[in-house]
């Protein structure tokens, strides 16, 4: 309960959760505001914000509804930056945590194989792997996946490493019990929390990364979404600033709540470290 | 010595790098849906049989994977980085062409995002907790959470649609007929908006790096006694904390320049910016994947230039990195 308590006397994580939870239900409620979906175009082009009712954001180049384009990009974010972020634990926390257990020539492998991935410009491999497997949901959220796991393998590895060196890890190896059972038993879920606090910072940035690929019309052509949106306005950003202004306050509200969640996590998990150390 | 070896070091394990890329390039252009000929059939605007037929044996594309992946790669290692038939070009002149424009936007960037952000960080932990302090914080964190391309975006509107100020298009002037310090002028003036809002968000970054950084060697004894000699604080700060402080900087700013020639196919693709990141742009439309693999070959290669640069960088300001290796 003291966890919560640290977490929910942070004002910033408050307000994040606050935002994120208001644009979960948004996302989820979307069929039940606007049952004719994002695409169907419900009034002339280019009406103005604040002037129809039933169209408080007013409409798009098409005459779709700027505000239920809005809320099923929300869907969409939400989903490619939890599904993307998960993926990419699943690639690095495996990866990281042999190395850092096991070390010697797994380390030296693993670790090389790391940082080539950190080498490549992230985005750029987004790009390109999007372009080339076809813009899909499926193949963003895997690009996503690919460019974003390397941090997480170096932490989990270094990570283990510290938690092997323990007492109780000498004491478990003692009792004999096997290898896997020690790493997946008694070291992974110590390295739990620092995990949660980056896999909270990584929703942030797949969310960004995957409207980055929208905007630049990688997104996939069947679903509607916030970098979608702006990409399509950017052309008419002089005749019509809305289509382009909306979408990007969604982003940055809902990647502004991840990062002040992510910060209230790690504050509350590490309290001696709180308002330190942090990059 | 040691730093003509740590030199050498880099360089070769860069060249494989490199390497390894080209590989996954080649394995890319053949996990794209249909073969390459098919593409390349596509990107010269004509698809029949016999057609087809003729790329294939012309790119060698009837031999085993083997054969054409050292073809591929000996391609690139003789830096012939394929044809573009979307523009009727080899893919290297259209690159070179337009990389000086990327590396001017690219590295004024990180020079604007790197100096504002060690200042404000300065700021910031200079006045830990109070106003100024959560002011920056908060704009950091602000920035932090915007898309590159949407600040480039509203920046066009605000300085350039309503304001009037700066253009929010194009490298130049074009028919403007500047020459010499004028033409400099034109550009730099084209020049601000881009590079300001591709710096925004890694100006964030090292500011939010500085300030913890900062706060930290704070904290240490050798602090203490330049405080216990008496010296003034401003000095304490700039010559004991700040000069220790700013290590963990610059090996993150290494890293992150990666990142700033990816923001630039964003940044580029807004303003209009006749740069690489642009022609990316421009080939994604096009299915032009020649283009595209080189690119992202050729900015791969440029973050690889950029952290060789910083770890020289970084021997200069801290001796100690040489006597350890």
């Amino acid at each position: 309960m003291t966890l919560w308590k640290r977490f929910i006397t942070n004002r910033g994580a408050l307000l994040g959760l606050a935002i994120l939870i208001a644009v979960i239900l948004v996302a989820l409620l979307a069929p039940v505001l606007y049952p004719r979906g994002p695409w169907a175009m419900v009034q002339r082009p280019f009406l103005v914000p604040f002037t129809t009712d039933g169209l408080p954001l007013g409409t798009d180049t098409l005459g779709r509804d700027v505000l239920a384009g809005l809320v099923y990009g929300a869907r969409v974010s939400l989903l490619v930056g939890l599904v993307s972020t998960v993926m990419a634990l699943l690639i690095g926390v495996p990866l990281g945590a042999l190395a850092g257990f096991y070390g010697k020539w797994v380390d030296e492998g693993a670790m090389r194989f790391t940082e080539f991935f950190q080498t490549i410009p992230n985005f750029a491999l987004a790009i390109v792997l999007v372009a080339i497997l076809e813009p899909t949901l499926t193949s963003i959220t895997i690009a996503i996946a690919i460019v974003s796991w390397p941090p997480v393998a170096r932490l989990v590895r270094a990570e283990v490493m510290s938690v092997t060196k323990r007492e109780y890890v000498d004491a478990a190896r003692l009792a004999g019990l096997s290898n896997m059972h020690i790493l997946i038993r008694q070291v992974l879920p110590n390295t739990v929390s620092p995990i949660i606090v980056m896999a909270s910072l990584m929703v942030a940035t797949a969310i960004l990364l995957e409207s980055s690929l929208s905007f630049l019309g990688l997104g996939d052509p069947n679903i509607m979404s916030w970098g979608f949106q702006i990409g399509a306005a950017r052309t008419v950003i002089r005749s019509a600033w809305w289509l382009s202004f909306f979408p990007g306050v969604a982003i940055v509200l809902t990647v502004l709540a991840l990062n002040l969640i992510g910060e209230g996590l790690n504050d509350a998990l590490n309290p001696h470290l709180a308002r330190k150390g942090r990059s | 010595m040691a730093i003509a070896g740590a030199i050498l070091s880099r360089l070769i394990k860069a060249a494989i790098t490199l390497l390894a890329i080209a590989i996954l390039n080649f394995f890319l252009v053949h996990a794209a849906p249909g073969d390459p000929a098919t593409v390349l059939a596509g990107e010269a605007g004509a698809a029949d049989e016999q057609m087809i037929a003729d790329l294939r044996a012309r790119f060698g594309l009837d031999q085993p994977l083997y054969v054409q992946l050292a073809r591929y790669v000996g391609n690139i290692v003789t830096l012939d980085l394929g044809y573009s038939f979307r523009q009727g070009q080899p893919v290297l002149d259209l690159i070179l062409d337009r990389l000086p424009a990327t590396l001017i936007l690219t590295l004024s960037a990180f020079w604007i995002s790197l100096l504002a952000g060690v200042a404000l960080g300065v700021a910031a932990s200079a006045r830990v907790g109070k106003f100024t302090d959560t002011l920056i914080t908060g704009t950091a964190l602000l920035f932090y959470a915007t898309p590159l391309y949407w600040a480039a975006l509203m920046a066009v509107l605000v300085f350039s649609v309503q304001l009037g100020w700066l253009p929010g298009f194009g490298y130049e002037t074009v028919g403007s007929g500047y020459s010499g310090f004028e033409r400099a002028l034109d550009i730099l003036k084209h020049l601000i908006l881009p590079a300001l809002t591709l710096g925004l968000f890694f100006m964030a970054v090292y500011m939010r790096m500085t300030r913890a950084s900062m706060l930290e060697v704070a904290q240490q004894d050798f602090v203490k006694t330049a405080r216990a000699k008496g010296l003034m604080p401003s000095l304490i700060r700039r010559r004991h904390i700040l000069r220790n402080a700013l290590l963990p900087v610059v090996t993150l700013a290494g890293l992150q320049a990666g990142q700033l020639v990816g923001g630039a196919v964003l940044t580029e693709t807004v303003f209009a910016w006749p740069g690489i990141g642009r022609l990316m742009f421009e080939s994604l439309a096009a299915r032009d994947y020649n283009t595209i693999l080189g690119v992202f070959l050729v900015s791969a290669a440029m973050v690889i230039v950029f952290n060789i640069l910083t770890d020289l960088v970084y021997r200069l300001i801290d001796p100690r990195i040489g006597h350890k290796a």
